[in-house]
């Protein structure tokens, strides 16, 4: 064993030296004028070739290396690659992007997943390895007899799973979008293969040590550009240190730039355009034919007068993306009224807590951030792709330690990622904001053109003001090395580093759902009898569907990275926190009981998610469901309802039906001590 | 010592540790968040405190005490088994 971790140091500190030594030939090439695209394409296929290579390594036709990489990855390896499965793009990309845009309120997300880790470690990995089996059906299968729990088990993970590897292979899709130049849809499924290659040859086996492989790189990645540019700022490269500083003198900015004449202007323009979409909206369908009219007049007029074909033709295009039902215009309207309101509130300090207009906004806001700090905890300690991880360690204190190590090295960028937001935010009110639109950077158009930075003069004064500058979340983190003036050797790093973090963690969830459907669903419940060399192969034909289904729905672009992962969040929370929490610590918990509050939880945090996210499903022809949030919590925190209802579900139903058999009871035992016998 | 009282004794002592360290938990995440409003005025490298404990504080203590919970269930389980050893 010490044999064994001495020369996997050894060859994961060569990979690293030579990770470096690329980075720096591909500076001094671009200095002697490489062109930028072929620095994008080089990172691309250099990490891509390097991912294969280890997946061709590790390939594997064992069942046990298969699911759970042979169960002897020591604890700071698998703390390692649990690293990298459980940073996605949401944590990449999305985590800065949200802080910069959010403020306070958006710690929220850093706490959440860390603080998930103490639930971890303290309520369920040492028991789940005593347990030792291959998934968490597996367990729930187990202890609440039967394969109605592990039916139950496998659509909540796949279901959970599903949100979530969709939010990564859309993260795909933009990266190499933007640093290679093809078109969304395509990178979508160039990225698929990159996924595909790994998982689908060696399993959890190639999966992990990819997955080492993948955290190295994106964790250079994430703290590089954001300490040369603390270094540029403060003079010290400890971002982590200095960005508190750097905060203060944004708060000075703030205050200047809020009260500035011209953003109080912008800002009004923006709330008088989200009333007169209101007032359109009230006045559906006259409005609707109304404004058709209205745009038929301008172009005939603008015909009449000989003006430029471009303006003409910008109009006839807004003619022809009016919605054609009232219907499609109510919820298009009501999507640009609610963008335009937000642009034109009162932008909100940085780094006050809870910030609102009054005494219960701001409690509100409170309130949502503690839901939302909770279900992501709790989210994290019942995430099956996460779980499945401490199945692999060698022992049970090696499972405890491996939390650790997964703790400490995600802590490495989620201790990072609020310096990245206030750096950005600092670069950006000082060399952005109050210059004129003429003469903005390359960056802007370059990220303007897929759609995530977007600016309009509304007041027409051709100075850039802040209401007037929209941007992406996603889009924060990989144009900082642009936004610093940093060369593009960095950008290229930065994007190979987000492609990283969102193959790994597709390549953990992928892994999850095929297992889940080939492990539990086919070989224990349809064909007990199967032969393993048949599992593997059904285990992959899975995977490959599960994927190709993944990027059909990814290429669709849904919604935000972290909105899409935290209903994914609350989702797993609701449907597999109390049942597996119980099932420890509660022996009267029954097979009853756990059925009915994982179906419960599972419904109520559906059913208030879909509610008050949307109004309408176009495609299931549903409109009009719609809710009000109660308490006025978001449905990114829709896991609360449904966490609490599982509890009181499994508890009333398991006290109401017979307490379970003898033989769960000893099961309960044999996973709460240690084995005293051996 | 019979095998069942053994076990009773450590899950209880089991359940005293979790317990205990989950309380700690709880005070650090949401007790202090709940107060970061109160608790805005004093700054540590110049950030508020409550920005400061979401964004660092809370989560190195999280770390911190994790990297000392092997010692504390870990040692009693080596220390159990021991003990077993000898009877």
């Amino acid at each position: 064993m010490a044999d064994y971790i001495v020369s996997l140091r050894r060859y994961y500190g060569y990979y690293t030296a030579v990770f470096f030594l690329a980075i720096l030939a591909l500076a001094i090439l671009e200095r002697h004028g490489m062109p930028a695209r072929w620095i994008g394409y080089s990172f691309l296929l250099l990490t891509l070739v390097l991912y294969a290579t280890i997946g061709v390594l590790a390939r594997t036709a064992s069942v046990s290396e298969y699911y759970v990489a042979g169960r002897r990855v020591p604890a700071v390896f698998n703390g390692m690659a649990t690293g990298a499965d459980w940073m996605s793009s949401a944590s990449f990309m999305g985590l800065a992007g949200m802080l910069y845009l959010t403020g306070y309120q958006g710690l929220s997300y850093v706490m959440g997943w860390t603080g998930g880790y103490v639930l971890v470690a303290l309520l369920l990995a040492p028991y789940l390895r005593r347990f030792g089996q291959f998934t968490i059906p597996d367990f729930l299968a187990a202890r609440y007899g039967g394969n109605a729990a592990r039916i139950v088990g496998v659509f909540a993970t796949v279901l959970a799973s599903f949100v979530y590897v969709v939010a990564q292979i859309y993260g795909v899709g933009l990266i190499t979008s933007r640093f290679v130049g093809l078109q969304f849809e395509v990178g979508v499924f160039v990225g698929l293969a990159g996924i595909l290659v790994c998982s689908f040859l060696g399993g959890m086996r190639a999966v992990t040590w990819t997955q080492v492989a993948q955290y190295i790189i994106l964790i250079v990645a994430y703290l590089v550009p954001v300490t040369i540019l603390s270094y540029k700022v403060t003079g010290i490269p400890l971002p982590q240190v200095t960005y508190g500083q750097v905060l203060e003198k944004v708060t000075q900015l703030e205050q200047r730039i809020f009260e500035d004449a011209g953003e109080i202007d912008a800002r009004r323009i923006f709330r008088e355009r989200a009333d007169a979409y209101y007032l359109r909206i009230l006045t559906l369908p006259d409005s609707l034919k109304e404004e058709d009219r209205r745009l038929t007049a301008q172009i005939d007029t603008l015909t009449k007068n000989n003006a430029q074909m471009r303006d003409v033709a910008a109009l006839e295009k807004q003619r022809s993306d009016l919605p054609k039902t009232p219907e499609a215009a109510h919820s298009y309207w009501d999507g640009l009224m609610r963008q335009a309101a937000r642009r034109g509130a009162a932008p909100e300090p940085h780094a006050s807590a809870f910030p609102g207009e009054n005494e219960s906004a701001s409690n509100a806001a409170r309130l949502n951030f503690l839901t939302l700090v909770f279900c992501l905890m709790v989210g994290t300690a019942a995430l099956p792709h996460v779980l499945m991880r401490y199945y692999t360690t060698p022992t049970v204190s090696d499972a405890r330690n491996s939390v650790f190590w997964s703790l400490f090295f995600i802590l490495v960028l989620y201790l990072t990622a609020p310096a990245y937001a206030v750096f950005a935010k600092y670069e950006i009110y000082t060399k952005l904001i109050g210059t004129t639109i003429a003469d903005l950077p390359a960056w802007v158009t370059a990220w303007g053109k897929i759609g995530l930075v977007s600016i309009e003069d509304v007041n027409g004064d051709g100075i850039l003001q802040l209401a007037e500058l929209a941007l992406n979340p996603d889009v924060i983190l990989l144009a900082t090395p642009e936004i610093a003036g940093l060369p593009y050797v960095i950008s290229g790093l930065v994007a190979a580093g987000a492609l990283a973090a969102a193959l790994s963690t597709a390549d953990g969830l992928l892994l999850t759902i095929a297992s889940a459907l080939s492990h539990d669903v086919y070989y224990k419940i349809i064909r007990p009898q199967a032969t393993t060399q048949w599992r593997l192969v059904v285990s992959k034909a899975l995977l490959l569907v599960v994927a190709v289904l993944a990027a059909t729905v990814a290429a669709q672009k849904p919604a935000t990275i972290l909105f899409m992962v935290a209903w994914a969040f609350s989702l797993a929370g609701a449907a597999f926190f109390p049942a597996l929490i119980l099932g420890v610590f509660w022996k009267r918990a029954n097979p009853q009981g756990a059925l009915c509050g994982m179906i419960v939880g599972l419904l109520v945090t559906l059913y208030y998610m879909i509610r008050v996210e949307f109004n309408s499903i176009p495609w299931l022809g549903v409109h009009g469901i719609g809710m009000p949030p109660w308490f006025g919590i978001e449905s990114t925190s829709a896991g609360v309802w449904g966490i609490v209802a599982g509890f009181l579900t499994v508890v009333v139903v398991s006290l109401l039906s017979r307490p379970p058999r003898q033989e769960t009871q000893d099961f309960v035992e044999s996973v709460r001590y240690p084995d005293w016998s051996r | 010592m019979p095998p069942e009282q053994r076990q009773c004794i450590y899950w209880r002592r089991n359940l005293r540790v979790t317990g205990l360290l989950l309380l700690l938990w709880f005070l650090v995440t949401f007790v202090v968040t709940y107060f970061a409003r109160e608790l805005a005025d004093f700054t540590v490298l110049g950030l508020p405190f409550g920005f400061f404990m979401a964004a660092q504080g809370a989560p190195l203590i999280y770390a911190l005490y994790m990297n000392r919970l092997d010692r504390t269930y870990g040692v009693r389980e080596a220390a159990d088994s021991e003990l077993e050893r000898h009877r």
